[in-house]
Parts: C-alpha cells; structure tokens; sequence
C-alpha cells in the first residue's frame, strides 16, 4: 500500500532533524493559523496562488527563495561548525551520512531552490515592464513553472523528516548514486525534486524568450531594451539549451535506478564519465544562467545612481552574447582530472580563460560609467561596488583553476569550494540582494530601510571575506573538499576563523529580515507614489508602484535606449497626468489548473520516490485530466473595461496629487 | 484551408500539397532506414551512414515541411533559432564525442 514507506522511515533518533521538525511544524501551525484568525485564505487563493500577474509570480519566487537562503544557510553553518570541531581524531557532531546529507542539500538548495527562484523572480518582475508589456507571453504556463519549481521545494524540504536526502554531492555524479551503493530513496527524493523543478525552469526559459522577443512595446528594437533585459534573453535562451541536457541525464539516470538499465552503472558497458560529462555540459551554462541576469542588475543600478548612461551600452550587449555561447564550450574543465588528455585540457582550459575577456569589457564599462558619474552610495551601489571588487578576485582564481596543470593539484580541494562562493555570493547573491533593493519599491509601493541594507552589506561582505579566504589558504596546506573529519590540528584555527565568517554571514541574513520588517513597519513613512524613487532610467520606473495589474494605461512609445530617462529630460519634463481616453485591455483570467497540476505533480513524485505505484497513478492521471481541462478551456481571458481603467488611473492620480 | 485566417501572425501555415508532400517523404526516408537494417544487405559502416544520414534529412522534412520552417515566418526568428540550436548542439555532441574518444583511448577502454 505504502511502497517502501513506513514509520521506520522517520528518523525519530536523529535528535537534530526531530527538533528542526518541530520547529518548521510550529511555525507552519502558527502561519495556518494566522492566515485562518484572518481569513485570507480566500484572498491568498485568488491573489497569489491562482495568479498569472508576472509581478505577484515574481514576488512569491523571491520570496521562496528567501525562506530558503534560511534553510540553506543554516546547512552551511552546520557544516562549518563540524569541520571547525572534528580535527585531530575528533568526530565533531556530524556523523557522516547526516554530514553527506547536508552538503548535497547545501548545494542543490542553494543552486535550484535560492539562486535560480531569485533570478527568475526578478525576470519575473521587472522584463515584462521593462519591455512596456502587460504580461508574458503565456501567462498560465508561468504560473505552472512557479508551481512546479515549488513542488520541487516541497519534496526537498519533505526529504528532511521523510526518509533522508542523497548523499552524493549536489550533481550526484555516478555511480555513487546509482543503486548500487546508494539503494535508499536519498537519490530519488534529489531525482525528482530537479526534474520536476527542472520543467518549470525550462518552460520560464521558453516563456520569458518568447516575451522579450515578441512582446516589446512600439520602438523597442533590440538595441534599444535596457541591459537587464537584455541578460534575462541571453539567460533564457541559455535555459532553453541547457535545461533538456539536465533533464535527458537526470532520466537516463533514472532508468538506472527505477528500470535496472546500465547508462551510467559500472558494469553491463555502462559509462559513469559520460554522466560527468552530459551533466557538466548542463552545469556550466547553469552558472551562467545565474550570473548574466546579476550582470544586468548591476548595470541598471549603476547607470541609475551615477546618473549617467551605462558606459558602452553596445559592447555591453556583446560581451553578454559572447559569454552566452562561450559557456557551451567550457565544460570539461570542471573534470580536468578525469583523463581526456592533453590536447583536450589545452583546448577547454584556453576556452574558459578566453572567458574573461567578456567579463573583464564587462568591468570596465562599469568603472567608466563611475568615472565622473554622481555617484549616489545607496545600498544598491554598496552591493556592486562590492561585487566589482570581490567578482574580479573570483574571476582571478578561476583563471588560475583553468590552468589545467594547477587544476590537477587544486581539483576537489578547498580551492574549488573558496572560488565558486566567490563568485557566486560576490556575483549572484550580492548581484541579487542589490536587485532586490533596487526593485522592491516597484512591487510593494515603498522603499526599504537604507540602513539596515547597508548593515547587510557589511556583514556579507566582511563575512565572505572572513569565511572563505581562510579555504583557499587551506587548500594550499592539502584540505580537501566534503571532509566530515580531519588529521591535521594546525587546520583547526582556519577552520574556526571560517566558522566565525559564517556566524557574520548569519547577521546579514538577520539584518535582511529586520529590514524586510523594519520597512514593512514603516511603510507609510517610505511609501513612493511616483512609482520612481530612484529617477531611474527605464520604464518600469514610468508606471505607478505597485503598478495596476495590466501595467500601462496606454503602452509606452519609445524612441531611445533609457528612454523614459529621456522623456524626462525633454523640456517641461515628463508629467504624471491623467489620459483623456481610455480603453479596454485585454488581459489574462487568474487560472486554478497551474496549483492543481503541480499538487497532482507532487503526489506522482513523491509515490514515485516511494514506490507507491497507485499513487503514481493517480498523480499521472491528475496532471493530465487537468491539463485537458485548460486545453479545453476556452474562458482564459477577460476584458478590463475602459470604465475600470479610468476608475483605477482616476484613484491613482488623486492620491497622486493628495501627496503634492 | 487558406479561408480561415487565425490572428497567427508571421507563421505560416503550409499547404495540402505540402503537407502531401511531408507525409510521403517521411514514409519513404522511415521505411529507407527500416529497409537497411531488416534486410542486413549493407556492411555496417554503410548501415549506419544510411540511417544517419536519411535520420537527418527526417528532421529536415518535418520541420520545414510539418513545422514550417522557412526564412521568412516570424520574421526570421524561427531560422536563426534554429541555426544557432544546430550550432550549439555541433558543439556539446561533437565536444561530447572528442572528449569521450580521447577518454577512451587515454584510458585503453577496450
């Protein structure tokens, strides 16, 4: 009935996990309940859960994401306090298979479930106004993606109490994790979590490319979009490329393990380096999936707070072109070691190295937009001088790691783990705190708290600095990557002092929530009516925060790049003011089917994991009885009337002049 | 067909004869590989170029035929995605296969 379920498989003697259960089933409780004692169930069912609003869509990803940089972040310290106790014979708290546990689900949480929902939530956001759009180009396949990324979340977290997580690493290189020597549902829950996340993300890819190509206002020719759109099209047509290899592999694997095939196992001619190899041709331009839309973010910002257009708009959008196609040719350096030979390595070492010409354009048009520029130290400008400084440092041990004869010494090291934080927290995560920043008043009406980002910034920034440069010294000294425990006591003080980066890193995630708090708190103090604090540049910035769900009144006509820069800059500059006609707008229905397939999604991989084989019945048929029921359904869209337009520009415009 | 105009804008929509078309060619190249493998009258390498080779020219009939793949619909977006598909899958299969073949003899698989 259960499959392989049972009540053994709830680890009730791992006291850690039950007194983190308790905790998630307390808080969860108190949401419930919360939510009841309000009654915002109805309201959260058709304002959020059954949106196809691109800006409600963005929102509930970032906020995803951030719930889960918690449950990430707290692996990452759990981590960093066993290696900071089990030195010298000293096992530390951690046996190994929870050790294991925990740094697989470090790394695909951090990757698929707080980097990639950031990315997607600010495409989300800010493409389709950027662009002067009223939405994407599918709306419901969007609001499916979100759902699906979130079943992905559910069955990750479900693996906590349920079972156990994979043991493996965060790619689950074969053939450790084939049957043979990881038989418990560890694998499965990871196999599942990625290929249901995994279609959500390809079809975001295939959506936002479709958008930003079909969907831009009158006048926006593709030299004219803002750079961060610019990105988000590179990054999906990137995920349109990338993403089948990760779900092709992750299937072959999948038939390894559920219908004893023999693609990637030891034995019966089965080949564990072409798993390295398809799932590297994937990972690698998954990083810069990550990246190119952090590189957009900094380029708004910095032209916004210098004032200034972006120093070389036009090598800008070609050094991000170039990195597109060049992240298709480097992906063996990530297995150097595994004996392509010589002519191999030289090739794929020049190929990435070539990398950071692209990169290095990239810099330089951000110091000489500076240059002379007014620069204004907000918090998003923190963030990106930030980045600037510690991206250039990651770059530079990349570099060093492309240099196939050091990589040989480097491979598996601390080294590895030292350079792909810093350039993941210096680029993604600074690049997508500052986004955050940046954009927060366009979906929430108000700003955030200056002060308490910029506590946030110096507590990640000293706190990477102080939690990883002591790796790279101790990959120098011979410390390896994954260590449950070590020999070596002269490692320890390193180790500790890493440790006590991670406790500063902890005080800027706590300064994240206070300030999330904070300015929640004082919203009417913050509130922004113009819909442009910044007097920024592009034209998200020319419609009202939140901006109604159909976004312009009246599409935009653009004539330049930073055009809504411009038309403020015309003489009498640009005007708030109230159209004299309206019409209808023709818009998308909120749709159900998007939740109810992505729940019946949730029960066929988790009967799946299980083996509970009418359940993964059930779930199949599910999906696809829903997904005929929005096949045939003809009652997707709606018209907002005119009259209604003019009520809620009516309504705007008068608290408008109320606040003046 | 032609009288029914859907608001598609830029794709095109293929004809009776195209279709017509399509649908034999598809038939012949299938029952081609088919051919060669049943009756096993081919040396191997000729076998396996033959199927290749007619296995690509299926891809082409379906998409410019079944999908409509012409340098004109949607503005020419359709070919230059594709052309830059064709051009990344050349590098990840031909990169895979170089990688792996240089693996295989470093390694003196077999």
């Amino acid at each position: 009935m259960f499959g392989k379920l049972s009540l053994d498989s709830i680890p009730f003697h791992e006291p850690i996990i039950m007194v983190t259960a308790a905790a998630i089933g307390i808080i969860g409780a108190l949401v419930v309940g919360l939510i009841t004692y309000y009654g915002k169930w109805g309201y959260l069912w058709t304002d959020w859960v059954t949106s196809i609003d691109h800006k409600k869509i963005g929102v509930m990803y970032f906020l995803v994401a951030l719930v889960m940089l918690v449950r990430g972040f707290a692996d990452a310290i759990m981590m960093r306090t066993q290696q900071a106790l089990a030195a010298g014979g000293a096992e530390g708290y951690l046996p190994p298979h929870h050790f294991d546990q925990i740094f697989t689900a470090h790394g695909v949480i951090m990757i698929f479930f707080v980097a990639m929902p950031m990315v997607i939530g600010l495409m989300n956001l800010v493409v389709p106004l950027q662009i002067g759009a009223r939405d994407v180009a599918f709306p419901f396949m969007n609001n499916l993606s979100f759902w699906l990324f979130a079943v992905g979340m559910i069955l990750v977290n479900m693996s906590l109490v349920i079972g156990e997580f994979a043991k493996t690493g965060w790619l689950a290189y074969a053939p450790l994790s084939e049957l043979q020597y990881s038989p418990d549902v560890g694998v499965d829950y990871w196999i599942w979590a990625l290929q249901l996340s995994g279609i959500g993300t390809t079809l975001t890819g295939i959506n936002f490319f479709v958008t930003i190509l079909k969907m831009r206002t009158k006048g926006m020719s593709l030299f004219r979009m803002p750079i961060f759109t610019w990105t988000a099209l590179c990054t999906n047509v990137l995920i349109i490329l990338s993403f089948p290899i990760l779900t092709v592999t992750i299937a072959l694997l999948t038939l390894d393990r559920y219908l004893g095939m023999h693609f990637f196992t030891n034995d019966m001619g089965g080949s564990q380096m072409m798993y390295v190899n398809l799932i590297w041709a994937w990972g690698h331009p998954e990083v810069y999936i990550l990246i190119l839309p952090a590189f957009g973010v900094f380029s708004e910002v910095i032209a916004t707070f210098t004032k200034k257009r972006l120093f070389g708009y036009k090598t800008m959008v070609w050094a991000t072109a170039a990195i597109t196609v060049l992240s298709f040719i480097v992906w063996l350096h990530h297995f150097f070691t595994m004996g392509a030979g010589a002519n191999v390595n030289a090739f794929f070492g020049i190929m990435t190295m070539i990398i950071a010409i692209p990169t290095g354009v990239k810099i330089f048009n951000w110091l000489f937009t500076m240059y002379r520029g007014r620069i204004q130290f907000t918090t998003p400008v923190l963030w990106t001088i930030g980045f600037i400084i510690t991206f250039t440092l990651g770059g530079m041990t990349g570099v060093m790691l492309a240099v196939p004869g050091a990589n040989f010494v480097l491979h598996n090291s601390l080294f590895v783990i030292a350079h792909f934080h810093n350039v993941i927290i210096g680029g993604v995560v600074f690049g997508m705190m500052a986004g955050f920043t940046y954009w927060f008043p366009k979906a929430f009406g108000f700003t955030l708290s200056e002060k308490w980002g910029k506590r946030s910034f110096w507590c990640w920034l000293i706190g990477f600095y102080v939690a990883f440069m002591p790796l790279y010294a101790l990959s120098f000294f011979g410390a390896m990557r994954r260590m449950q425990s070590y020999e070596q006591t002269e490692w320890q003080p390193l180790m500790i002092v890493a440790w006590f980066g991670a406790v500063i890193i902890a005080c800027g995630i706590a300064c994240i929530v206070i300030q999330l708090v904070v300015s929640i708190r004082d919203r009417e103090k913050n509130r922004d009516l113009t819909g442009d604090p910044w007097d920024g540049r592009t034209l998200e910035w020319s419609t009202s925060s939140p901006p109604p769900n159909y976004n312009f009144a009246y599409l935009p006509d653009v004539a330049s790049i930073d055009s809504y820069w411009e038309m403020k800059q015309q003489p009498g500059g640009f005007k708030r003011e109230l159209a004299t006609k309206f019409e209808d707008i023709h818009m998308p229905k909120n749709t159900a089917e998007g939740p109810i397939m992505s729940l019946f999604a949730l029960f066929f991989g988790f009967a799946l994991i299980w083996h509970i084989w009418w359940l993964v019945g059930v779930g199949a048929i599910g999906m696809f009885v829903t997904f005929m029921f929005r096949i045939f359904n003809n009652d997707t869209d709606y018209h907002v009337s005119a009259a209604e337009v003019e009520r809620t520009e009516r309504e705007y415009h008068k608290r408008l002049e109320m606040q003046a | 067909m032609s009288d029914i105009h859907t608001s598609h804008d830029g794709a095109s929509h293929g004809s009776y004869k195209s279709y017509i078309i399509g649908l034999v060619l598809s038939i012949v190249l299938t029952l081609i590989s088919f051919g060669v493998v049943m009756t096993g009258s081919f040396g191997i390498p000729a076998m396996m170029i033959t199927v290749v080779v007619t296995a690509i020219i299926q891809v082409l009939v379906q998409l410019i035929l079944f999908m409509h793949l012409n340098t004109k619909s949607e503005g020419g977006w359709n070919v230059i995605s594709f052309i830059f598909t064709i051009g990344i899958l050349t590098l990840i299969v031909g990169g895979s296969l170089w990688i792996m073949h240089n693996i295989h003899i470093n390694m003196m698989l077999g």
